[in-house]
């Protein structure tokens, strides 16, 4: 069983059903993504998992705990964390007030984890008394990462974090979301970006319209002649 | 049951009220609150075709119906020659140059390029503008205002009854005619309001749209509390005309027809001349809201309503589609805001003197959102219903508060402070159960009582 | 100089004064229409209603206090009863939160609704005070009147005109800014604090990041109580206590908060002293100030006042206007929900 999966889910937001016996599994520590066309339901999947869409038929299982009928809150609780693809941080609020929030349900010392996110995003400690919403573009994804970590979650998982950033800015990300696996934390993120994605990816997920089309490692995708043609432009 | 008995079965309803407020307390109060209600209703159809047809929040309908009843006053009382020879005509030259310069200076604001010399330009033209205007309106203000103050001191009529008169009418007769003049009137000067009222505010959100238009009203009555040239401002101007062919009660007492008639059938003349006075208010104002409501209803029934609700309901996907959004709401704020205006110079009609001081937000604005909401957002007929219940209620409540306060209170002893101080406040509980309607209806009959097809 | 001290002391006395305590009363005022937008996201009109319940509450308590005999000494015994109406008032408001607003909430219902809610709150509240208190003017003021007696100061300096300054205006700005440090010092050190600030900002992150919205709710209408027993206290020491009176306080503070930019408090206090200083600024004729000021040749016949001082809620309005078509989100960036 691994650490995380979301297993057989069919539903959609209203009458009918986007995903279609749809399978989306992590292990621990490491990255698993979901790429695919537009429209292909990638984020619903991912909105699946995490409880912000009903489910008709399937079941999302966390280490070994059937978490089906939590709230998004109560999975919050259980070690998930999900940073959205827009409106991901606290503009009004300094950077560090950002993490704090992320902590809100902690009451144990926070300072230790706000360290490690300072050497993670090194950036983030000279900005840590300016506003969030002053931040450039990549140092915002960095700042709604790193309130999602403030929970020391077991799980993170990441709407298109690199949406609407310059390619070395990805680069960056990328590498920084590798240094947050090896720590232990699994990883399961949406991506436009598919071949960059793919190749920090342990395991790979390609849906078409709601279902589940390729799955393997992710340098097996990349290798994969008819996903390279259909899906990666080559 | 289907919808229509259900509707109406619930105008029947409120009739059976007025019928037994009509045996049990008097017929003279019944009608009187039939009078009002009709007219309440009136004023429930205006805002309801902005708020219901097009879900503009209008918290100014106070300042509209204020407007409409100043129409009475312009329209529907005698000239005052000695106001215009005094230098009356320099008042609206005053407002003319002040009306210039502000068009002037958004003007120059839209047509000069940004920097800070257009910022300067405007200003100048503005404060240019306001001594210019200050200069010509002041003194003819003070001149007309001086004229015999403790009766007139105003610029009066602006002269239909004295073309009618000299038509060849009794003054009298010219007046009362007047005032169906002062109707329409009445609604194109809030019509007229609401179009400058549009123009600046209709762009804000919903609640923005709200506090300005509570502030436009608020305005609209410290300009009529104070500009004693127009209106006499807090010294009311009274004794205005019935409607033709409504007559005065001491007429009536007087006719001989009408004391056979009260002999014959066994009838107190001065309590049945009041009747019959307010009978003719009913008749008359049952056809103007017949008219209202027949011309909301085809309005709503027209691809021109069914465009009105698509735009209410969404905002993007019709202006997406090429729909003209603003000016379709600058239309319907207008008109609502015009049979604000009718109802309102109806009261003023109905009441027979214009008093600024008794324009009161709960009363005139927020009272008219209870009709509205617990008639039903959107339905024209709910509307109505909701003017002639909530007004009876209004009404009602006081006298049947006092009763069960009289009750509650009877086992305390007479000596007991508290007991004068309860029977003394309770006009003070129909806010509070207009109030828990209001809620009531918003929670558990949110669309209301005739609720929008 | 002689005459321009004099000037000053006019100026003061009529313009600055009280203008900086009514623009306090104002801010207060602001500060509590400002919080419920940004934590509840509506514009709720009951809120003159509810200074007008706190200040009543107040009164009463200090009229009951007056009764026992419990006095200040120089200071007003509103003072010692303002916490009681506090008290009472946020039960209040906590009561009709879980009566009334908690079913809008849940039901995600769109603010227009919310504001007509809110008018339906504002009926009752309004009835219930009137009933309780009437609807005559009520003083309360019983502390020491003045600090600055305009005689003696006119003997201590020898100039024409004395300056006034009674405790009462004293007793506002102090307890104003108080009041506001400690606000700002919640929001801004405090965990709680902190969570409001971020469901203001961003509802469902603060959802995700697991703050209780309750609790928020819970804690910013208790704000709320604080802030309008507070300002309507004030106000009636200041002036007096009329319910209508208040109940017109809604358009003013309307206006300072979203002059300053709705659900920004820094922007509500912005605003209610730019709406007090213009209001007085406008409909005070400045002419005893200009006779002093200007050369002999120049003084003005007039009264120089722009407007009379029945207008001032034209001039509270034309500010709101003017922002709103050329910064709709407000001076101090407000939000725009």
């Amino acid at each position: 069983m691994p650490f995380l999966i979301g297993e057989a889910m069919t539903g959609g937001y209203g009458a009918a059903d986007i995903l279609h016996d749809c399978t989306i599994a992590v292990e621990k520590g490491e990255i698993a993504v979901i790429v695919g066309p537009n429209g292909a339901g990638k984020s619903t999947a991912m909105k699946a998992v995490f409880g912000m869409l009903k489910l008709r038929k399937g079941r999302v299982v966390l280490d070994g705990t059937d978490i089906t009928d939590l709230s998004p809150q109560d999975r919050v609780a259980k070690g998930m964390a999900f940073v959205p693809q827009t409106q991901n941080i606290f503009t009004s609020m300094t950077v560090e007030e950002n993490l704090e929030m992320g902590a809100f349900l902690r009451r144990d010392d926070i300072r230790t984890t706000m360290e490690q996110i300072y050497h993670l995003f090194p950036i983030l400690r000279d900005k840590r008394r300016q506003a969030a919403g002053e931040l450039s573009g990549g140092q915002r994804q960095q700042v709604a990462v790193g309130r999602a970590l403030m929970t020391q979650p077991k799980l993170l998982m990441l709407d298109e974090p690199t949406a609407g950033v310059s390619p070395i800015v990805m680069d960056e990300l990328f590498d920084r979301i590798i240094e947050v696996a090896r720590t232990g934390i699994s990883i399961l993120m949406v991506e436009q970006n598919a071949r960059q994605a793919l190749e920090i990816a342990d395991k790979g997920y390609v849906l078409v319209q709601g279902a589940n089309r390729y799955t393997d490692t992710g340098e097996a995708l990349l290798a994969n002649p008819e996903v390279r043609k259909s899906f990666l432009g080559g | 049951m289907n919808s229509t008995m259900k509707n109406v079965s619930l105008f029947v309803g409120v009739t059976i009220l007025f019928g037994i407020a009509g045996f049990l307390q008097s017929w003279n109060v019944a009608l009187d609150m039939l009078v009002v209600g009709l007219i309440s209703a009136v004023t429930a159809l205006g805002v309801n075709m902005q708020w219901g047809y097009a879900g503009l929040f209008n918290v100014g309908v106070m300042g509209f119906s204020a407007l409409g009843g100043l129409a009475m006053v312009l329209v529907a009382t005698p000239l005052r020659p000695a106001a215009w020879a005094a230098g009356g005509w320099l008042i609206p030259i005053g407002l003319a140059i002040g009306a210039a310069a502000i068009a002037l200076a958004i003007a120059i604001w839209n047509r000069m390029p940004k920097g800070r010399t257009r910022g300067v330009v405007v200003v100048a033209v503005l404060i240019a503008g306001f001594v210019l205007y200050r200069a010509v309106f002041d003194p003819a203000v003070s001149a007309v205002e001086a004229i015999n103050p403790s009766s007139g001191g105003n610029i009066g009529g602006l002269g239909l009854a004295w073309v009618l008169q000299h038509l060849g009418l009794s003054q009298e007769t010219a007046l009362e005619l007047s005032v169906w003049a002062a109707w329409p009137v009445g609604g194109a000067i809030a019509a007229g309001a609401a179009w400058l009222v549009a123009k600046t505010a209709l762009g804000l959100r919903s609640d923005y749209l709200a506090i300005a238009t509570l502030g436009i009203a608020e305005i609209i009555i410290t300009v009529l509390k104070n500009e004693d040239w127009l209106d006499r401002g807090v010294k009311n101007v009274i004794g205005l005309p019935r409607p033709w062919p409504v007559p005065l009660e001491v007429n009536l007492q007087q006719s001989h027809a009408f004391l056979a008639l009260c002999q014959s059938w066994g009838l107190n003349p001065v309590t049945f001349s009041s009747i019959t006075v307010k009978l003719g208010y009913v008749a008359i104002f049952l056809v103007i809201l017949a008219l209202v409501l027949t011309l909301a209803e085809l309005a709503l029934k027209s691809p021109w309503g069914r465009m009105m609700r698509a735009i209410r309901d969404n905002e993007d996907a019709s202006e997406a589609m090429g729909k003209d959004v603003k000016r379709r709401h600058l239309q319907v704020f207008v008109l609502g805001a015009a049979v604000i205006g009718v109802a309102g110079a109806m009261m003023t009609t109905y009441s027979g003197q214009f008093v600024p001081t008794t324009y009161q937000p709960l009363r005139w604005t927020f009272l008219i959102w209870v009709m509205v909401i617990v008639g039903g957002s959107g339905n024209n007929w709910g509307a109505v219903l909701g003017g002639l219940l909530i007004w009876f209620l209004w009404v009602e409540v006081e006298p049947l508060g006092d009763m069960l306060m009289h009750l509650i209170t009877d086992p305390m002893p007479s000596a007991w402070p508290l007991k004068a101080h309860l029977l003394n406040s309770t006009q003070h509980m129909r806010l509070m159960t207009m109030g828990l309607i209001l809620l009531l209806v918003l929670r558990f009959s949110p669309r209301g009582l005739i609720p929008e097809k | 100089m002689h005459d321009f001290l004099n000037g000053l002391v006019v100026l003061l006395n009529y313009v600055i004064i009280p203008a900086t305590t009514y623009g306090s009363q104002l801010a207060l005022g602001a500060l509590g229409v400002t919080l419920v937008y940004g934590i509840l996201r509506f514009s709720n009109f009951a809120h003159g209603d509810t200074m007008a319940f706190g200040t009543m509450v107040t009164i009463l308590f200090t009229w009951l206090f007056q009764s026992w005999g419990i006095s200040l000494g120089p200071l007003p015994t509103a003072l010692l009863a303002m916490p009681i109406g506090i008290v009472v008032t946020a039960l209040f408001l906590l009561g009709t939160d879980r009566l009334v607003y908690r079913f809008y909430r849940k039901q995600k219902a769109a603010p227009v609704i919310l504001v007509i809610v809110s008018m339906g709150v504002m009926f009752i509240m309004n009835g219930l005070v009137r009933f309780i208190i009437g609807t005559g003017e009520q003083n309360f003021d019983d502390g020491t009147r003045v600090i600055i007696n305009p005689f003696a100061f006119k003997d201590a300096t020898g100039l024409d005109q004395g300056l006034a300054l009674r405790t009462t205006q004293v007793i506002t700005v102090v307890t104003a800014v108080v009041v506001v440090a400690a606000l700002f010092w919640f929001l801004n050190r405090t965990r709680s604090g902190k969570s409001m600030r971020a469901f203001s900002d961003n509802e469902d992150l603060a959802l995700l990041s697991g703050i209780n919205p309750e609790r928020v709710v819970t804690i910013t209408w208790i704000l709320v109580a604080i802030l309008t027993t507070v300002a309507g206290v004030l106000y009636g020491l200041d002036k007096s206590f009329k319910p209508f009176t208040y109940f017109q306080l809604l358009l003013p503070i309307f206006a300072s908060a979203v002059v300053g930019g709705l659900g920004n408090p820094l922007g509500a206090i912005g605003g209610g002293f730019l709406v007090a200083y213009s209001e007085v600024a406008v409909t005070y004729a400045f002419k005893l100030v200009l006779k002093y000021w200007l050369p002999a040749g120049l003084q003005p016949s007039g009264l120089v006042q722009l407007m009379g001082t029945d207008y001032k809620y034209a001039v509270s309005f034309a500010i709101l206007i003017i922002v709103l078509l050329f910064k709709p989100t407000g001076l101090f960036k407000g939000k725009s929900v």
